[in-house]
């Protein structure tokens, strides 16, 4: 609307129905893969600079340093180490006897598109009408309202993904969201961060479709369906490339929402977010992605990934998982708790994962329950370490490690100081900021408000 | 390495009372009785029973001694609201027995039949500490939300032998409030009616047995079979497990168990806070999970991690539990008993919530939850705080029987573990 309307300003109205019909042309060329469309409107607020003195931080590289000092001015991190002086003119935040980790950053969420209460009202992750819904953005069904975004927040989480539902092969795209309160979801989007693809196998997509007569009914009918869908993506993206190359001649090949997203994972820009159990499947998944030219990013909930740790390594595929779920259905009947950190062990990306809106507020302990198993199965694996299951590595998987996950200098301030050992179920988030901003404080009522839907409710009158 | 050479070991006295002297030393033992916590202690186990157990206990000549400094031991953990012998994949209905959709058989359904001992998910609750459970029916609504109880609940013992059934028939389910609501046509005053009706009914069937088995008795909506099995809930003999969670619809289960003469349980209760002292009067337990503070529906909209703690403050007998119908996810019961302590509840509590009330709820308390001098030894021995993800378990007995520290899962890992470790 900007060059809409500065032409506006400027032109006649022959000069304005030209600027339009252009203007409209760009749009419509920019509003692509890119992610220029529903653009994030959340601006941090400023917030002075601070100090967190005193405490055992784990840094989310590797390291945990005890009586550290974290630094954070202009909502980056600045400096953290052990013998750091306060500079003048900063908050200073007693850390003494607690911890401090990056944001917690959760890479498989439903929170806003399965909100609570659960109602069929707005109950909107499955657009389960079509095997392949790749068009649709679960960013349109997300409810800034649901209850669940503060709570995750009261459990440390900064940044979340939201996926649309594994009913249909393709589910549709994800969205990457900042967990600070907003009326609006675009007020919750992560600046720029790339999207996903959400795609499913097993037994979801073929006993939705098997069910209603229509395929996918197998699983050879769900990889029939996803090599037929990559087959139209290619076609659509070389007609589109062809069309950029000669100097965009002609009418553009019209748009095509459902292609569209799955030529922006053709072209590397949207990263494949995999839900699949079996370590068969995945092997399949991967030569598909061979087959069409482009990678996964993830594989999700991967119960079976321990059995081919080594391949998921060298495909560089993060694989997010629990350590305590397994055995609802048959493609989940092997999970064991040590799934993460086997693939760690292998050199692999390994996340802890919630999909859920009970685990996503203490996704920390089920981190400890994963790493306290392998270690004593005879892994060695240290807290330094395990923390970047639930940090760097999300990242990692969202493609925003760049700006999160880590607290190293020049990363967005997005930080969770802990009343005690993280891993422990005894472990509260006292305090945390999304860039550099205080969003929640457990001894603050200001920065616990409810939702607009639970407040006047009844029960409301103790906090959570 | 040595903890897969310490498993193997155990296999070799997997599975029987044996007929040995076995001493846990210099733990802390959490008795769950009057002895209270003793902060380093000595157990010795003869014979599968506990032969002595305190502070100044001698180690008899020839006892295998464990190690237990540094550890705890605590009484077997029961899991409340479990399917655990009745499913093997939840989404596989041939493989699950913890639910009917018969609607001759609501009442009458009756768990602690069919269950098997050969689930691979006992030995994985095991690890968890977990020596019994409460296998509680579900409602199977394939057919529609048409049944008014799910059936009758046991406690069961995890030592995977044939005999499993710790006490069956010990209590009664039923939903109300919302999901009640639905059962009766969609209302709430229905659903109240309903169940005042089928009272009714059954005391009528049981003051008139002989007419009804001479075909002379008057119509009643439920069949024979499931009046028969809830006259004892209409006598007060048998526990009724009502499921509910708002605030309002505990008042009203308060009120007619009060008019009705019932043994309740409170279970959900995620707005029991609310209600707390009216519960603590009525001197309902409640069986309430730790974990659920979300505002799911419209009558969980004060959920809150604090429930455990204000219930029990305000003097309300609770027991903790993981979900409703937990089974492959058993192992959280006890990080759940942590997070409440979190959240303010005591830490004995929090352990009695998990170990002795459960077992004096459902009427087994002369068999397990607590360590006594006598009893047969259904224990745990943690190398750590035994609430913690933290700490695993080193020693388990069901009932006297020790088991050994493995189970499918770890028999997975261990296939795909890389030997170069």
């Amino acid at each position: 609307m900007g060059s809409v309307s500065k032409f506006l300003r400027g032109s006649g109205m022959r000069v304005l129905a030209a600027a339009l019909s252009l203007a409209s042309g760009v749009a419509a060329e920019q509003n692509d893969a890119r992610g220029e469309a529903f653009p994030s409107t959340y601006r941090p607020a400023a917030a002075p600079p601070l100090a967190i003195v005193g405490a055992t931080i784990l840094t989310g590289t590797g390291v945990e340093i005890p009586d550290a000092t974290l630094l954070i001015s202009n909502g980056v991190i600045e400096a953290v180490g052990a013998e750091l002086a306060v500079p003048e003119g900063y908050v200073r935040i007693d850390g003494r006897g607690k911890w401090v980790t990056p944001g917690i950053i959760d890479a498989h969420s439903h929170l806003g598109v399965y909100p609570s209460p659960a109602t069929p009202s707005h109950e909107d992750g499955n657009e389960a009408v079509a095997p392949n819904t790749a068009d649709v953005w679960a960013e349109h069904s997300v409810w800034p309202q649901d209850p669940k975004f503060r709570l995750a927040r009261a459990g440390g989480v900064t940044t979340l993904m939201i996926l649309p539902g594994s009913a249909n092969l393709f589910g549709g795209r994800s969205v990457t969201l900042k967990n600070v309160p907003a009326v609006t979801t675009q007020g919750m989007k992560f600046p720029h961060a790339p999207y996903g693809l959400k795609m499913a196998c097993g037994e979801n997509p073929k006993r939705v479709y098997g069910s209603k007569g229509r395929s996918p009914a197998t699983r050879m009918g769900n990889v029939a369906g996803y090599r037929k869908a990559w087959i139209d993506a290619a076609d659509y993206a070389r007609k589109r490339d062809k069309w950029e190359k000669t100097g965009k001649a002609g009418d553009p090949p019209k748009r095509d929402l459902q292609l569209e997203t799955l030529a922006g994972v053709l072209k590397g820009e949207i990263l494949v977010q995999n839900h699949c159990y079996r370590a068969d499947e995945m092997a399949v998944m991967i030569d598909i992605a061979r087959e069409f030219g482009f990678s996964i990013r993830t594989f999700h909930h991967a119960n079976e990934a321990f059995k081919i740790a080594p391949l998921l390594a060298k495909e560089d595929i993060c694989v997010a998982t629990w350590a305590n779920s397994w055995g609802a259905k048959m493609e989940s009947l092997d999970g064991i708790e040590e799934t993460a950190p086997m693939i760690h062990a292998a050199g692999g990306c390994a996340i802890i994962h919630s999909d859920d809106g009970l685990l996503i507020q203490r996704l920390g302990q089920e981190t400890g329950v994963a790493m306290t198993a392998a270690n004593h199965a005879g892994l060695s694996i240290s807290r330094g370490e395990a923390i970047k299951w639930i940090t760097a590595n999300p990242a990692k998987a969202m493609g925003i490690a760049d700006r999160v996950g880590t607290l190293e200098p020049g990363k967005m301030a997005d930080v969770v100081l802990w009343s005690g050992n993280p891993f422990s179920v005894y472990a509260l988030a006292d305090r945390v900021w999304i860039d550099g901003v205080p969003m929640w404080d457990r001894a603050d009522p200001r920065y616990q408000a409810p939702s607009d839907f639970l407040l006047g409710q009844p029960g409301q009158d103790f906090a959570r | 390495m040595t903890c897969r050479l310490l498993a193997l070991a155990a296999l070799a006295f997997a599975t029987s009372a044996s007929a040995e002297t076995i001493a846990i030393v210099d733990a802390r033992l959490m008795t769950m009785t009057a002895a209270g916590e003793i902060e380093r202690g000595t157990i010795v186990i003869r014979d599968g029973r506990i032969a002595a157990i305190g502070a100044d206990v001698a180690v008899p000549a020839g006892a295998r001694v464990i190690d237990g400094r540094g550890g705890t031991v605590t009484p077997g953990f029961i899991q409340a609201d479990s399917t655990l012998g009745a499913v093997e994949v939840s989404q596989v209905p041939t493989s699950a027995d913890r639910a009917t959709h018969s609607a001759a058989i609501s009442a009458g359904f009756d768990i602690s039949l069919g269950l098997n001992p050969d689930s691979i998910l006992l030995p994985v609750a095991r690890l968890a500490g977990i020596t019994h459970a409460v296998t509680t029916p579900l409602y199977d609504d394939r057919g529609g939300r048409d049944l008014q109880f799910a059936g009758q609940a046991a406690v069961i013992d995890l030592a995977q032998r044939p005999d499993m059934v710790t006490r069956p028939r010990a209590a009664m389910v039923l939903e109300m409030g919302e999901g009640g609501a639905e059962r009766a046509g969609g209302a709430r005053g229905s659903a109240i009616v309903a169940l005042r009706a089928t009272l009714a009914d059954v005391r009528h069937f049981a003051a008139n047995r002989v007419a009804y088995d001479r075909g002379e008795g008057r119509p009643q909506r439920l069949s024979h079979v499931d009046l028969e099995a809830l006259i004892p809930v209409a006598e007060g003999r048998m526990p009724l497990i009502v499921k509910v969670d708002r605030a309002s619809d505990i008042r009203e289960m308060i009120a007619l168990a009060r008019e009705e003469k019932l043994h309740l349980i409170l279970d959900g209760a995620e707005e029991g806070w609310r209600v707390a002292n009216d519960i603590a009067a009525a001197q309902l337990p409640v069986i309430l999970d730790p974990l659920a503070d979300l505002p799911r529906s419209f009558s969980e909209l004060g959920a809150s991690m604090e429930n455990a703690a204000r219930l029990h403050a305000a003097g309300v007998t609770i027991i903790l539990k993981t979900g409703s119908g937990v089974a492959h996810r058993a192992r959280e019961l006890r990080y759940g008993a942590g997070n409440a302590v979190a959240w303010g509840l005591p830490y004995g509590a929090a352990v009695a919530a998990i170990t002795v009330n459960p077992a004096r709820v459902f009427g087994v308390a002369d068999r397990v939850g607590s360590l006594e001098r006598g009893r047969a030894a259904d224990l745990v021995l943690w190398n750590g705080d035994p609430l913690e993800p933290l700490s695993q378990p080193q020693a388990v007995f069901v009932e006297g029987l020790e088991k050994a520290l493995t189970a499918r899962p770890l028999e997975l890992r261990d296939r795909y573990l890389p030997s170069a470790r």
